[in-house]
């Protein structure tokens, strides 16, 4: 398993690496600007190597990668990684919170649909997710704020603090809502938390349908074994055989659905931070991408997919640990 | 048919040739199984809905000239800008003073285009990668899978957004960007469905008569893995028509002036508070179309569902 992880991360590295190739910006030219005579432009060309081999090319890159070297931001002027460093955490708030609605809510959504199939509660749960599947996240955003901001007043507009809550709490863990508890500023705390509940229930919202809806269909294939009839036949209540015993063996095949929705989060952080001003991961990239800043960019796209491939592995390696039926597979 | 016969309400005609147990050609089992097909679509009324949908995007698509004038779409009326909803300009103006209505209309052929151009490229692409890996198994498969693999273990979106950004923002960029991230479950998908007729005994019977890999692979196994691959290329349709909306959002899709639905929503966007309706509309409309899409495709699969047992 270790091997195919490596393998993905090399291909990782290589599609960043192919990007960073393919993009039609002089890379040079972005260092030394257009006035730079030709000696300082055939200097830089040598030190950053673009007319190396690119087998040699790639090389170099990986290396720098492996000693997570992702270069320095042309617009903020920062090594990219500490950027990342910054931008992150606020993006781990947003997508953290979002997942906790979607579980918390998708969850028991989904047991319940399994267990009234084809009745009323089914359908408004099957279709309630299909809306989830097939709204823009952006647009979702826009009328959320054009709603709940704008019009009815009840939470706070985008950026993630009122300005004048700005620098008060000293940073710890970069999660505003649990910095400012940390530091016993209670105003701030629900400041962040008004900022936050309305990107955090609709990045929610959308993961909620996907976990209502896989939750859904392992249910109705755990209810369909024979033990749920045993179980009942036993004498214990039909509560106690859908919510415990069910529920727990599905829980197992949650595991994987939860992680892959975590990665689906970062992704819809990108459009979500950009409707909502939300300084984080996904933002940053989207102002890179427009200034031509190509090491922010990449450096970005491989923080997510090793995320991404990080998340994969740790589901791969927690199913075994709480389904003993899945050790002997191998 | 007799008297009994249509007591018992067994059809008649055209539909009871359809619905015949024991078809007597090939060409009557196929129509016949098409047939029940769309009967098992028809009794569900969410896949009609979303199967009415996708028809009224193709339609509006075709004839955007007959349900909406050209020049209202594409000339700027300062003096007209930011109208709200009115008989004249039934869901407002933009800020250039552009009829909505009519962009939206027209916008439906750039979501068409993207999606019948994704589609072309990924099934084709899925299919190749696909299929021999499940026929001949070994190394091949093994080499094939992990490409596919970590293709799949990417972020969709960002892989797109990177490659948009690369390849310079445009419609052809955004649709080989989304594509290159799309193949890789339809590749999964049909070595799945290799794997399940690889030891069939028609292949074998094929393999004797001496026919080749290639022309097993085109005539009997690929025929035969389309309609599951359809199936999923129809759900994919809404994650499609999303991530290009999702691109056109953040600049990178089709360029303006072109009507694109994700584009509108942007540029709408600081408009948002007081005129509503320049960024809401063709969000709008990119939900109904990637619902419509939905419902059909899930409608699909229970179909084949049913059917498969």
């Amino acid at each position: 398993m270790l091997f195919s992880v490596a393998l993905t991360f090399l291909g990782l590295t290589c599609v960043t690496f192919f990007i960073g190739r393919i993009i039609p910006i002089d890379p040079v030219l972005a260092i030394v600007g257009d006035k730079a005579s030709r000696a300082t432009y055939d200097r830089v060309a040598t030190e950053i190597g673009v007319n190396l081999p690119i087998p040699l090319q790639y090389w170099r890159y990986l290396n720098k990668v492996l000693h997570a070297d992702f270069g320095v931001s042309l617009i903020t002027a920062h090594p990219v990684l500490e950027d990342m460093t910054r931008v992150f955490p606020a993006t781990m708030e947003l997508a953290l919170l979002a997942l906790f609605v979607g579980t918390l809510l998708g969850v028991p959504l989904g047991v319940v649909a399994a267990t009234h199939r084809g009745r009323w509660q089914d359908h408004v749960v099957r279709f309630g997710s299909l809306l989830g599947y097939s709204m823009p996240v952006f647009w979702l955003g826009l009328v959320g704020l054009l709603l709940f901001y704008a019009k009815l007043g009840w939470v706070e507009g985008p950026g993630r603090l009122d300005v004048s809550y700005d620098d008060i709490v000293p940073t710890v863990t970069g999660l505003i809502t649990i910095d400012s508890l940390i530091a016993g500023e209670i105003d701030v705390f629900w400041n962040a938390l008004s900022h936050l509940v309305l990107p955090a229930s609709i990045l929610g919202y959308l993961s909620l349908a996907y976990v209502a809806r896989m939750t859904r269909s392992f249910m109705l294939g755990q209810l369909r074994q024979e033990y749920v009839l045993a179980t009942l036949a036993k004498g214990l209540s039909p509560f106690r055989v859908v919510w415990v015993h069910a529920l727990g063996n599905v829980w197992v095949q949650l595991v994987t659905v939860i992680a892959l929705t975590f990665g689906s989060l970062l992704e819809g952080a990108v459009l979500t931070e950009t409707v909502f001003a939300w300084p984080g991961l996904g933002l940053y990239m989207k102002n890179s991408l427009f200034n031509a800043d190509l090491n922010a960019v990449l450096g970005g796209t491989m923080v997510i997919g090793v995320v991404y491939i990080f998340l994969n592995m740790l589901s791969d390696l927690i199913y075994p640990l709480v389904d003993p039926r899945a050790r002997s597979r191998g | 048919m007799s008297a009994t016969g249509l007591h018992m309400g067994a059809p008649t005609g055209w539909r009871g040739w359809l619905l015949d147990p024991a078809p007597a050609s090939r060409r009557q089992a196929r129509f016949g199984r098409w047939y029940r097909g769309w009967l098992g679509l028809y009794r569900n009324g969410l896949a009609m809905t979303g199967l009415v949908i996708v028809l009224a995007l193709v339609l509006v698509a075709i004839f955007a000239p007959l349900f909406a004038n050209h020049a209202a779409a594409f000339t700027q009326t300062l003096t007209d800008r930011l109208q709200p909803v009115s008989w004249a300009h039934l869901f407002g103006t933009d800020e250039l003073g552009r009829d909505i209505y009519a962009r939206v209309i027209f916008g439906s052929r750039i979501t068409l285009t993207i999606v019948a151009l994704v589609s072309v490229i990924v099934v084709p692409v899925g299919l190749a990668i696909g299929l021999p890996a499940g026929y001949f198994g070994g190394w091949i498969d093994a080499v094939l899978m992990r490409v596919t693999d970590i293709f799949l273990a990417f972020p969709r979106l960002v892989l797109a957004l990177a490659f948009a950004a690369a390849l310079g923002p445009g419609i052809e960029n955004a649709v080989i960007a989304i594509s290159l991230t799309a193949w890789p479950p339809y590749a999964r998908l049909a070595r799945a469905e290799t794997l399940t007729r690889r030891n069939a005994e028609f292949i074998e019977a094929a393999e004797l008569q001496g026919a080749s890999h290639v022309r097993i692979l085109f005539t009997q196994i690929m025929p035969l893995s389309l309609p599951s691959v359809i199936i999923r290329l129809t759900l994919d349709m809404a994650g499609i028509i999303l991530t290009a909306a999702g691109l056109g959002f953040l600049g990178l899709g089709a360029q303006p002036p072109a009507p694109e639905w994700g584009a509108m929503v942007s540029s709408g966007r600081q408009y948002l508070l007081d005129q509503w309706w320049v960024a809401t509309i063709p969000g709008m409309a990119i939900f109904i179309v990637s619902l419509g899409f939905n419902l059909l495709g899930d409608g699909l699969r229970d179909v084949s569902d049913s059917r498969a047992g």
